[in-house]
């Protein structure tokens, strides 16, 4: 097992820089995702950790061992690529025992570690037939057999589930954790569904173009984004995003944008007061915004536009103003279409990002909680 | 498919079919025709049952003609159309394209060049006097001129064509393996293989389908064609570089031996391609053809 560290890891095909300056660190035993929009740079980090491509600049430590010299077959990594990439002329046996072979390992000890690598995946009934004549997930298990089976010290993981069905990817998941967990392997798992990333990983790099957004606890990844792309990106329906203004006169901290007014706590002071008379974005995630039918003065008004009945909750689409959000429900919605509603924001809830550089405001939210929300003008 | 959609259909192919039978499918019943007869320059169909084959039991250059169309066949399958191919292919896919594209371009020159022209190079580049291009090269390393065509015969006739013929491989060869997803390549390092390992284990086996497509029709075609032999070595000296179709048709028009036997001719024509025939059933056999006929031409998932 081994901790990676990447320092200044870049990588550029011609003009395109694919991977930009990452740094980061990866304990002895972490699954840590890789998650970002495609074309974002993760495959073209799991390749330069699999020895593949050459890093432009920057470097790989293995167990603090430097090794942007080392070929792949030096280096001890295990790679499961989203096609696959299972031989299709060799048998599932022989795509397993494929790099013991390389090693010249013996007959014995080839045969006894495919057999029990295939017992852990439970595929040993296939271990004869050929790739072509297994099921997606049959032949995802045997991705994963041929890169444990030779004991790697760090497994990639490039989109294992995306082929899979959705019921499928579901177990599959578990599935892999649980190996994960059991073989105290160091992981690294790239995928661009953050549900993925969220249920299996320890940690969670958020990418975009080349560059890390974030990299934090699933958790922290889902209540305190660090910008915008990753406050967009996280979190299904969307966090509502409205670009307000932030004053600050007569000692009233409030965002205002036409049709709704939204006063802050004093304490959101200090932190937004590089941001005054600036436009910066507020963020809401729909499963934290509520409404009530009944009129209550001083809350923003607004009208339902659309019902979107989703099984267990109800996506409420609503206008504010020139504003539109989105509220997601538990059960079915009491409001009908055309009603006139009244938002609930509590202080905790809200995201204030700049709206220039995207960078997280904080509200100072845990010395006063309370926010007194007031509707100018409505709708 | 009403009637009268079938009629228009077959009317529709009446001119291809024409275009068959009168090209191909005559001159071969001709041709078979012939070999029962001793037809000579009088061109006369005296039919003479199986004298023509009998004749070939009785010829006493056949065996070694025979020798050289095996040796002659092979070796420049195996060297060149095939092994070459592969190595051509290998090393234009290894460096970067454009390099790769006008290494190709340059080795497919002599296929856009007439034969005559190919082989008068190649009788240069040999010629026994100091003068020719291998001989020079020879001479300026101290040694003495070589009478290559003489002396080396067969190798010449190998040399040859296998520098022309090794072309068509690599470029059906080039494709093929340009096709394979990178991912299998990488896999493979992953695993641990290193260049050579990854060709054995995964490139060759993924190109199978194009290899055997290209030996077997490479065959067939070597089997068969002499123009560059007649040119260069004119398959002497004496018979020491004759291969069966050149045989053939030295006996019907060759100049030297301009004896016009037609009827001989056509039944080594026709043993010919039995020859081809067979060998083409023992591809069809030995590598399970048909399983890869239904296959797609080069496997990916
Ligand atoms: N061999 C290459 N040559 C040139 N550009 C490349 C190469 N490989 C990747 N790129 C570029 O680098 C960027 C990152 O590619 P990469 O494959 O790492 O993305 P990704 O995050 O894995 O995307 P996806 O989720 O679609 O797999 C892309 O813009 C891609 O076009
Ligand atoms: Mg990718």
């Amino acid at each position: 097992m081994a901790r990676i560290r990447l320092e200044g890891l870049t990588k550029a095909f011609g003009p395109v820089v694919a991977v930009n300056d990452v740094n980061l660190s990866i304990e002895d035993g972490e699954l840590l995702a890789l998650l970002g929009p495609s074309g974002c740079g993760k495959s073209t980090i799991l390749l330069m950790l699999a020895g593949i491509y050459r890093p432009t600049r920057g470097d790989i430590y293995f167990d603090d061992q430097r090794v942007n010299d080392v070929p792949p077959k030096g280096r001890g990594v295990g790679l499961v690529f989203q096609s696959y990439a299972l031989y299709p002329h060799m048998t599932v046996f022989d795509n397993i025992a494929f790099p013991l072979r390389l090693r010249r390992a013996k007959r014995e000890e080839i045969e006894r570690r495919v057999r029990e690598v295939a017992r852990t995946a439970q595929i040993e009934e296939l271990l004869a037939r050929k790739p072509s004549q297994l099921s997606g997930g049959q032949q995802q298990r045997v991705a994963l057999c041929r890169a444990l089976v030779k004991e790697p010290e760090l497994l990639l993981l490039d989109e294992p589930l995306s082929n899979l069905d959705a019921r499928l990817r579901i177990e599959t998941r578990t599935e892999i954790k649980r190996l994960q967990r059991e073989l105290g392997i160091t992981t690294i798992l790239v995928t661009h569904d953050q549900i993925e990333a969220l249920t299996m990983a320890d940690r969670i790099a958020v990418m975009r173009s080349g560059v890390i957004e974030q990299l934090s606890k699933p958790q922290e990844l889902y209540e305190r984004p660090a910008n915008l792309f990753v406050a967009s990106f996280i979190g299904d329906p969307p966090m509502n995003l409205v670009r307000m203004e932030f004053r600050n006169d007569g000692g009233m901290p409030r965002l205002e944008t036409a049709g709704l007014t939204i006063q802050l706590p004093p304490s959101a002071r200090p932190q937004l007061e590089r941001a005054e008379g600036r436009e910066v974005v507020l963020g809401v995630r729909p499963e934290d915004l509520r409404f009530r039918t009944e009129p209550a003065p001083g809350l923003p008004v607004a009208q339902v536009f659309m019902l979107e009945p989703l099984g267990r909750d109800t996506l409420v689409d609503m206008r504010a103003g020139q504003q539109s959000i989105r509220a997601l429900v538990p059960g079915s919605s009491e409001a009908k279409i055309g009603d006139t509603v009244y938002l609930q924001l509590e202080v905790e809830k809200l995201h204030v990002f700049d709206g220039v550089t995207g960078v997280r405001l904080d509200l100072g939210a845990g010395e006063q909680p309370a926010l007194r929300v007031e509707a100018k003008g409505g709708a | 498919m009403s009637r009268r959609q079938k009629v228009a259909l077959a009317v529709l192919m009446l001119p291809a079919l024409a275009v068959v039978v009168a090209f191909y499918a005559v001159p071969a019943v001709m041709t078979a025709a012939m070999s029962f007869t001793d037809m000579d320059f009088r061109l006369r169909w005296n039919f003479v049952g199986f004298a023509t084959f009998l004749r070939m039991a009785e010829d006493f250059l056949l065996p070694g003609i025979l020798q050289n169309t095996i040796v002659y066949t092979f070796a420049t399958l195996a060297l060149f159309n095939v092994g070459l191919a592969v190595l051509l292919a290998l090393a234009t896919t290894f460096v970067p394209d454009r390099i790769g594209r006008v290494f190709q371009a340059l080795w497919l020159l002599p296929r856009f060049t007439p034969p005559i022209v190919y082989g008068i190079i190649w009788m240069w580049i040999l010629d026994p006097t100091g003068a020719g291009l291998l001989n020079s090269l020879v001479v300026a390393a101290g040694g003495r001129p070589v009478n290559w065509i003489t002396d080396y015969p067969m190798a010449v006739i190998v040399l040859t064509n296998g520098i022309i013929g090794a072309s068509f491989g690599m470029v059906i060869f080039y494709s093929a393996i340009k096709s394979i997803p990178r991912d299998y390549s990488w896999a493979a390092l992953a695993d641990g293989a290193t260049w050579l390992q990854q060709v054995r284990y995964v490139t060759l086996p993924l190109i199978r389908w194009p290899l055997l497509f290209v030996t077997a029709y490479q065959t067939l075609s070597l089997l068969t064609s002499y123009e560059y032999i007649l040119i260069i070595t004119g398959g002497g000296p004496y018979f020491a570089s004759t291969v069966w179709s050149l045989y053939a048709y030295n006996l019907a028009f060759g100049g030297y031996f301009a004896n016009y036997e037609f009827g001989y001719g056509a039944a080594l024509s026709i043993v010919l391609v039995v020859l081809g025939t067979v060998a083409s059933i023992v591809y069809w056999r030995v590598f399970r053809f048909r399983d890869m006929m239904a296959e797609p031409k080069i496997e990916v998932m």
